[in-house]
């Protein structure tokens, strides 16, 4: 048969982003440990999985499920630094790696089951080798073709030649969707909307009505089902000339620098591939040292690279070249790598990149990586961020930053600024260091503590023109009017640290929480986030917006001081004035002496509004806002504290 | 020969659109004819490509073409009010799309720029540039639509490099924003007689809170009468957007002058 495809060996590592982050982190394994992105369990170890931790739970369940679970961020960059220990030893028993992700890696079978002297003994032979290396657990699957061969590996099989369509069969067909980059839910529901729960029930269909009903992405997972590469094995061979290089002088050794190059290369090379109508799915990676060494790595994707994708993984392979010969912190524990490395020569890789090249391996005809019919607006995105990066090549990566509004009370602590580059808001995962004794009310705390200082609520555009208002206005006028008494009770009935699950789910409120307090006065001390794009099959209740009482509405300051600017207010007989009571101040005010300037003259002011915040922590800000209009137009917006008053926003 | 039958394939173009951007197309059209066959260097006029930034609708009647123009220069020189207008003029154009800059120029509020309508995604600071701020500023240039600057005059930016910072920005049709006086600028837009509202004074002292600003903005620069153009406006408005004052866009006329050219 024409698309017979060759035995494929894959080598898998169970949960590699657990895997990466607790190596990096220092957890031991025998503690359960699970990867969250935007509050969701992204992936977790064996041991948490135990415990009841499943892929897609919300954090607050899991650690209700598995109290001493760890949690830690994810990290593309980090899976794949630390994944090229396992590469490496795998290369030293069997040539022609090729990493189809960090913790899935495939290689043809031929060779290591021929040298070997069966699949049995060449798949024990690998991971053993891995494990005595690098101290990496992984399973090994042979099969026909990579999917088939993934799927066994999961399951620790070898399936015998020809054996693989059967083996696909009855498995589900939501194994089409496994492949993190390709997102094929709505096929794989489809499919089983239609009645067709296996591999087998679909792979039965002819191709032709698959292709003529669902389209191109179907017709590949048509050929996977039945056990068939997922391209038709016309393949082009790319002509040399496609791979493309770039000497770097002076030689390169750090990572951003490294990832700068590749940067224009990966434009390069696409600029190439497109000229010629092709589009890349396996891409080789290579280097060579200062010292004369080539380094050489093949990469394989299911979908073709795309230009940023194409950078990722050149920026992922250079991260783990260059950090190599420093003995990563996350394989200490494994010190026969170690030697390993200092004996054999071969290893001893290091010293600065001098050449980089990439070479399209393996070149489909470019189809799905059109530009769009009005391509012109993700061009101007593309150059606006190459102008940025450019600035951050000049300044450093701090140098440029972005907004983003979280919750507040105050303009200045309103503000995010993010590196630009770096994630805007949701999901901010919670530094270690920050999160305290990990134990009961005072890790919670800790959270809001540390969500309120760094802005950790979003609220939307849109939700906030709803709260805004001149009644909302009055109302929290008037609440602070009354002083410190409303305060209290608004503080009783909202306690810091309730757990999110509770408060989200409308169904719990109502059984954890008899009083029924509305939900919205108890939103103002939680930290909140946005709830998670990722689509777990539950329906999340919307949340009511952040309300943030005490906050000063609209129009906000136009300018606000990095830091808060000294101010004298005076009052007719020019002595200061003062603050008698939180909202009431000992004179009206005349006039104003701003930073060492001339006395203006007060026209007009407002308030003072008492803010009492963060009253848990040992230097929370307690003091009252004054809004201060003067003869010569500006307005300022003043912060009384401890007997001074401060400029925190001027209207300009 | 060659530049007639662009001309023509521009003007074919225009047909689809509104009038004011035909009219806009053709006089850039124009334009670029009138340089070549005056023989000397090619001149790229501000208005060569007619296209325009949208501003919000209460200062797009004061701009006259509606909007920032690509590849001009525009002042808006520190004041009462300057901030309020900057975030005014930047709303729609990120709105649209556009990507903005800001170099030299810390202590923003942004949360203003929010309420304004900025979208704060398209919004790139550049807080300390240091003593890049020139190749800092001409790299936004490149890829930007917008790019704000301040603080030139500290950084040591001399007449010459305004000089090549406005013509890189006309090169790449983006507007360049000085936050200060700028020689040479095309359009410079001041903020005068702000007057806040809101706010109990006298004995009323303590009541009310800011709600809204009444500013009159003043443009001056090409293509407006001499004595400049004014429009009242609410800056910020009662939700921080910029409103419509009372009276409507005036040009101030003042007796004849005589001007050369």
């Amino acid at each position: 048969m024409s698309g017979a495809p060759v035995r494929v060996m894959a080598l898998w590592s169970p949960d590699w982003p657990v895997t990466a982050a607790a190596r990096a982190a220092h957890v031991p394994p025998h503690r359960p440990a699970a990867v969250i992105l935007a509050n969701r369990v992204l992936a977790c170890s064996a041991v948490a999985r135990a415990h009841g931790v499943r892929r897609g739970l919300r954090r607050r369940e899991a650690q209700a499920r598995c109290p001493e679970l760890a949690v830690l961020t994810p990290d593309a960059d980090r899976d794949a630094r630390a994944f090229e220990p396992v590469v490496a030893a795998v290369e030293e028993l069997a040539p022609g790696v090729e990493i189809v992700r960090p913790g899935l890696v495939a290689l043809a079978a031929r060779g290591p089951v021929g040298w070997f002297g069966g699949e049995q003994a060449a798949a024990v032979r690998l991971v053993d080798q891995v494990a005595a290396r690098t101290g990496v657990e992984c399973q090994v699957g042979l099969a026909d073709g990579l999917f088939a061969a993934v799927l066994a590996a999961r399951r620790g099989l070898a399936v015998a030649p020809g054996d693989t369509p059967a083996f696909l069969a009855p498995l589900g067909v939501e194994e089409l969707d496994r492949e993190p980059d390709v997102d094929r839910s709505e096929l794989v529901d489809l499919l089983r909307r239609l009645g067709l729960r296996s591999l087998g029930a679909f792979g039965a269909l002819g191709a032709e009505d698959v292709a003529s009903r669902f389209g191109a992405d179907a017709v590949l997972g048509h050929r996977l089902a039945r056990g068939l590469d997922p391209r038709p094995p016309l393949r082009r061979r790319p002509p040399e000339e496609l791979a493309v290089e770039i000497e770097l002088d002076p030689p390169v050794d750090r990572v951003d620098a490294a990832a700068f190059a590749a940067r224009g290369l990966a434009e390069r090379l696409h600029r190439t591939l497109a000229a010629h109508g092709l589009s890349c799915t396996r891409l080789g990676v290579a280097a060579r040292t200062v010292g004369g060494e080539e380094l050489y790595r093949v990469w394989r994707c299911a979908e073709p690279l795309t230009p940023a994708g194409t950078v990722d993984r050149v920026r992922w392979q250079l991260d783990a070249w260059l950090t190599r010969r420093r003995t990563s912190p996350s394989f200490v524990e494994a010190p026969s790598f170690v030697e390993a490395e200092s004996a054999e020569p071969v290893d001893a890789h290091g010293g600065a990149v001098d050449r980089l090249w990439l070479v399209p391996e393996e070149t489909v005809t470019a189809g799905a990586l059109q530009l769009g019919l009005w391509g012109e607006v993700g061009e101007a995105d593309e150059r606006a961020g190459r102008a940025l990066v450019r600035v951050q090549a000049l300044l450093g990566p701090e140098a440029v930053v972005t907004a983003v509004l979280g919750g507040g009370r105050d303009p200045a602590e309103r503000v995010r600024l993010v590196p630009w580059g770096d994630e805007r808001g949701d999901g901010l995962p919670t530094p270690p260091g920050e999160a305290g004794p990990g134990t009961g009310s005072g890790r919670q705390a800790a959270g809001v503590a540390a969500g309120a200082r760094r802005g950790g609520v979003r609220a939307g555009a849109g939700t906030r023109a709803v709260i805004d208002g001149p009644d909302r206005w009055a109302s929290t006028e008037a609440a602070q009017r009354l002083g410190p008494a409303v305060v209290a009770v608004s503080r009783s009935t909202a306690p810091a640290g309730w757990p999110e699950d509770v408060v989200r789910r409308a169904d719990r409120i109502s059984a954890a929480d008899p009083t029924g307090i509305e939900v919205q006065g108890r939103s103002t001390n939680r930290r909140r986030r946005p709830p998670a794009r990722r689509s777990t099959g539950r329906t999340a209740i919307r949340e009511p917006p952040p309300s943030w009482p005490g906050r000063l509405l609209a129009p906000s300051p136009a300018t606000v001081p990095p830091h808060p600017l000294p101010v004298e207010l005076l009052d007719a007989a020019r002595q200061p004035v003062r603050l008698t009571a939180p909202d009431l101040l000992s004179a009206p005010p005349r006039s104003l002496v701003v930073d060492g300037g001339g006395p203006r003259t007060v026209e007009g002011w407002a308030g003072p509004w008492p803010l009492q915040q963060r009253w848990w922590m040992p230097n929370g800000v307690d003091g009252s806002r004054l809004q201060v209009a003067c003869a010569d137009s500006t307005a300022y917006l003043l912060l009384g504290r401890a007997g001074r008053w401060w400029v925190i926003g001027v209207y300009d | 020969m060659a530049d007639a039958a662009v001309g023509d394939v521009a003007v074919e173009d225009a047909r689809q659109v509104d009038p004011a951007g035909r009219l806009e197309l053709a006089r850039g059209v124009l334009r670029g004819l009138e340089n070549r066959a005056a023989g000397g260097r090619p001149v790229s006029h501000p208005e060569a490509d007619g296209r325009v930034l949208p501003v919000a609708g209460p200062l797009a009647r004061l701009l006259p073409a509606g909007g920032l123009r690509h590849g001009t220069t525009v002042a808006v020189p520190k004041g009462p009010g300057s901030t309020s207008l900057l975030w005014a003029l930047l709303a729609e154009a990120t709105a649209g799309g556009a990507w903005v800059g800001i170099v030299g120029r810390p202590g923003l509020g942004l949360v203003a720029a929010a309420e304004a309508g900025v979208r704060l995604e398209r919004l790139a600071l550049v807080p300390h540039p240091g003593a890049d701020l020139l190749a800092v500023t001409s790299a936004l240039l490149d890829g930007l639509d917008v790019v704000a600057v301040a603080g030139a005059e500290r950084a040591g930016v001399r007449a010459a490099d305004r000089q090549r910072l406005a013509a890189r920005a006309r090169q790449r049709g983006a507007v360049l924003l000085a936050l200060e006086p700028w020689p040479g600028a095309d359009a410079e837009l001041i903020c005068t007689d702000a007057q806040w509202q809101g706010l109990g004074s006298g004995p009323e002292g303590g009541s009310g809170r800011l709600c809204s600003r009444r500013v009159r903005v003043r443009l001056r620069g090409r293509g407006v009468a001499p004595g400049g153009r004014h429009a009242r406006l609410l800056l910020p408005g009662p939700g921080g957007t910029v409103g419509l004052g009372d009276a409507a866009v005036a040009d101030v006329r003042r007796p004849p002058v005589p001007v050369a050219g």
